[in-house]
């Protein structure tokens, strides 16, 4: 019998050693947070439900490309939705991915977004725990992130210190779409708990605040809904630079999670040229704004950029910084990174391996 | 209405341009007195159009008729504007050309100014804000882009905002500088609009071109949507054809400012990027302050494509260019 082979990348030769630093884990049902969550906040959910700035109490005005964005043949065979099943991550992504850690970033009911600051806060409490309890208990590949209710500063300071000693937690997860900018200055308190904890602040892209999803209004189609993620991202990214968090907190590390790669040069240099220019309303910011960020911000892989060629891609890993990108699946994710054809360059087995373990091992400090 | 409302002693400056900022006004071009910068033809001769010898030179007046909340007054003020810029600079200089200011959230009132300019041949352009009351695409504005490309006028869309909403999708920043900063995504998201919604499908002739933009967003723009799109296009059956694509077809960018260290390096990394060395346009953004002495381009370019980048591809972009040249009449 012969055999046809399909004309596509080839699959890596040697054992993949991957570092996932974005794994959506969801609940089989909303019940799951109940024993860590307090009697008044089930009452009050269920009286009241989530309260968003936002149309829907459930779906999202701009449906994904799928349920929940999810891959198809990711719905475990028991029932529940994507990503709640520990078996079928295994089986499915962490075993045959060689994820030997991931990083858990959990996005439902949206914490940080909740009207209800007391609700916000107590969901990010019960969350935290369901997390350690649920997947990280379970398996020891897995990692816990802080969720935070950021605009109550007081409870998100309680939580971060409350976790910071915790080894299970690696980071603290805030979702862009907050009620100010996030280098406005009634967030600092958190950025000073990060640092004390030495924890790193992960952006991912998400939350509702009521403002359009671009500066010139409401987007009609998920495909605007979903490219303008990038430019939230580097609103986000000068906002900490021009609002002087990064020259404040030194230590402080932030990463920018799925929002893309494409645009890291070309904000830079936009910020430097009119920070040459504009230098005297910011007079807090020290030195040209690509040196924070070079620094002090990292940048998770998935969605990966596809230029046209190889070099192409290079070139913009070597204007970013190599050592900055961390990658990411977005597991489970219609969107998914296979850590086999997600670059499309030709990469040494060095850059390989930086790319996909070393700089989050270094990153996460996972020795 | 006028004088009972003093509506003509309105100052109708734009917030994206505070008139004492460093970038709103090169210091060697601003005028004496504190006149606004810009607002003197003899000084544009002797900065400008005496200066870099341009055949042509495109006006785009950003006093901000377009921004206000009544659809009447806007238009009344668009006209007005319109008015002005024949009356005082267009009869004045057969080099200059203009763009017509519209009130651009009432596209009937929009389309009827336009309208009113069809026959003049130096309006070569319709002009909106990146930052406006919708976003770009929406079909409720369509009946101006079909009336731009019947006219063979091309879509001007600049750098400013309405401020109908925060600059971001984060909400408002402290800072100017964050608020200027903000304008290349706002062009992205725009960009992304009109191809999503179809503009460039319906109106295959329309011409696009991006003012001030800051141009080397554009690499990381079409990676991105290309990739999206071959994801969800779906969504969008009437998007027959990659973002990258369209760009070619339909979108041109004017190269001042170029958000890179070296100009010319830059546009030599995006011509590669986006295959085409037919998308840039030459730019001075006189008088903002983007570049010193005569280097509008920063770096070094190959002389094809510098040539492109000064003059032909601009006579392509504006079908409207030299076919005022034989109805001038030129006021001394």
């Amino acid at each position: 019998m012969s055999t046809v082979e399909l004309e596509r990348p080839k699959a890596a030769s040697y054992k993949l050693k991957v570092i996932d630093c974005d794994i959506h884990p969801a609940m089989t049902s909303w019940t799951e947070v109940h024993p860590y969550l307090e009697k008044r906040w089930i009452e009050h959910l269920s009286v009241y439900g989530s309260h968003l700035r936002h149309a829907f109490s459930e779906a999202l005005s701009h449906p994904r490309m799928s349920p929940d964005a999810a891959r198809i043949d990711a719905y475990p065979e028991e029932g529940g939705p994507p990503g709640s099943s520990l078996e079928l991550m295994r089986k499915q992504h962490l075993d045959p991915n060689g994820i030997e850690v991931g990083m858990l970033i959990p996005l439902r009911w949206n914490p940080g977004s909740q009207r209800n600051l007391d609700l916000g806060a107590a969901l990010t409490r019960a969350m935290n725990t369901w997390q350690v309890e649920r997947w990280v208990k379970q398996e020891s590949r897995l990692r816990a992130s802080v969720l935070v209710a950021q605009e109550d500063t007081v409870a998100s300071v309680a939580e971060i210190d409350a976790r910071g000693g915790d080894p299970n937690f690696t980071q603290i997860l805030i979702l862009p779409k907050t009620d100010e900018p996030l280098g406005r200055r009634r967030y600092w308190p958190i950025y000073e708990a990060a640092v004390r904890n030495k924890l790193p602040i992960t952006i991912h892209v998400g939350g509702t605040n009521g403002h359009p999803s671009t500066g010139g209004g409401w987007t009609s189609y998920y495909m605007e809904e979903h490219h303008s993620v990038a430019q939230t991202m580097q609103a986000v990214v000068a906002s900490l630079v021009f609002e002087g968090v990064l020259e404040r907190f030194p230590e402080l590390r932030v990463v920018i999670m799925e929002g893309g790669l494409g645009w890291v040069p070309s904000l830079n240099a936009r910020m430097d040229k009119h920070w040459a220019r504009l230098r005297g309303e910011v007079p807090h910011v020290r030195k040209p704004p690509s040196e924070y960020v070079r620094e002090q911000v990292w940048f998770s892989t998935q969605p990966m950029e596809e230029p046209a060629t190889s070099a192409e891609l290079t070139d913009l890993f070597d204007r970013i910084g190599w050592d900055r990108l961390l990658f990411s699946t977005d597991y489970p994710h219609w969107d998914f990174d296979d850590p086999r054809y997600a670059f499309r360059a030709n990469l040494t087995q060095a850059q390989r391996e930086q790319l996909l373990y070393e700089n989050a091992r270094k990153f996460y400090r996972l020795d | 209405m006028v004088s009972v409302r003093a509506l003509d002693r309105l100052n109708l400056s734009l917030t994206s341009y505070p008139q004492n900022s460093p970038l709103s006004c090169r210091p060697d071009w601003a005028l004496d007195g504190g006149a606004k910068a810009g607002s003197s033809l003899k000084a544009m001769r002797d900065h400008v159009l005496d200066r870099f010898r341009p055949r042509y030179g495109i006006l785009n007046c950003l006093y901000g008729a377009q921004v206000l909340h009544s659809e009447d007054m806007a238009a009344a003020c668009c006209r007005a504007t319109n008015d002005w810029i024949r009356d005082d600079w267009l009869n004045h200089d057969p080099r200059l050309r203009a763009s017509i200011v519209i009130p651009s959230n009432n596209a009937e009132l929009a389309v009827a100014e336009i309208d009113r300019r069809a026959d003049d041949f130096r309006f070569v352009q319709v002009l909106m804000l990146v930052s406006g009351e919708t976003t770009l695409g929406r079909r409720h504005l369509w009946p101006i882009y079909e009336r731009a490309e019947r006219l063979g006028l091309a879509l001007g869309i600049h750098a400013g905002s309405a401020y109908r909403y925060a600059p971001t999708a984060i909400g408002w920043p402290s800072h100017y500088v964050e608020d200027y900063v903000a304008q290349s995504a706002a062009f992205e998201s725009q960009l992304q609009s009109l191809i999503s919604e179809g503009v460039f499908a319906k109106f295959p002739r329309l011409k696009v071109v991006a003012i001030e933009s800051g141009l080397t967003w554009l690499s990381g723009f079409i990676w991105r949507a290309d990739k999206t799109w071959t994801g969800v296009r779906a969504e969008v059956p009437w998007v027959a054809r990659a973002p990258s694509e369209v760009i070619r077809n339909n979108v041109r960018f004017t190269v001042q400012p170029v958000d890179a260290a070296d100009d010319g390096e830059a546009i030599m990394r995006l011509a590669d990027h986006i295959k085409s060395d037919e998308l840039f346009l030459f730019s001075t953004d006189y008088p903002h302050w983007h570049f010193d002495g005569d280097a509008v381009l920063s770096g070094r370019l190959p002389d094809g494509l510098f040539r492109k980048i000064a003059s032909e591809n601009a006579l392509t972009t504006y079908s409207r260019l030299a076919r005022a040249d034989q109805v001038m009449e030129v006021v001394p």
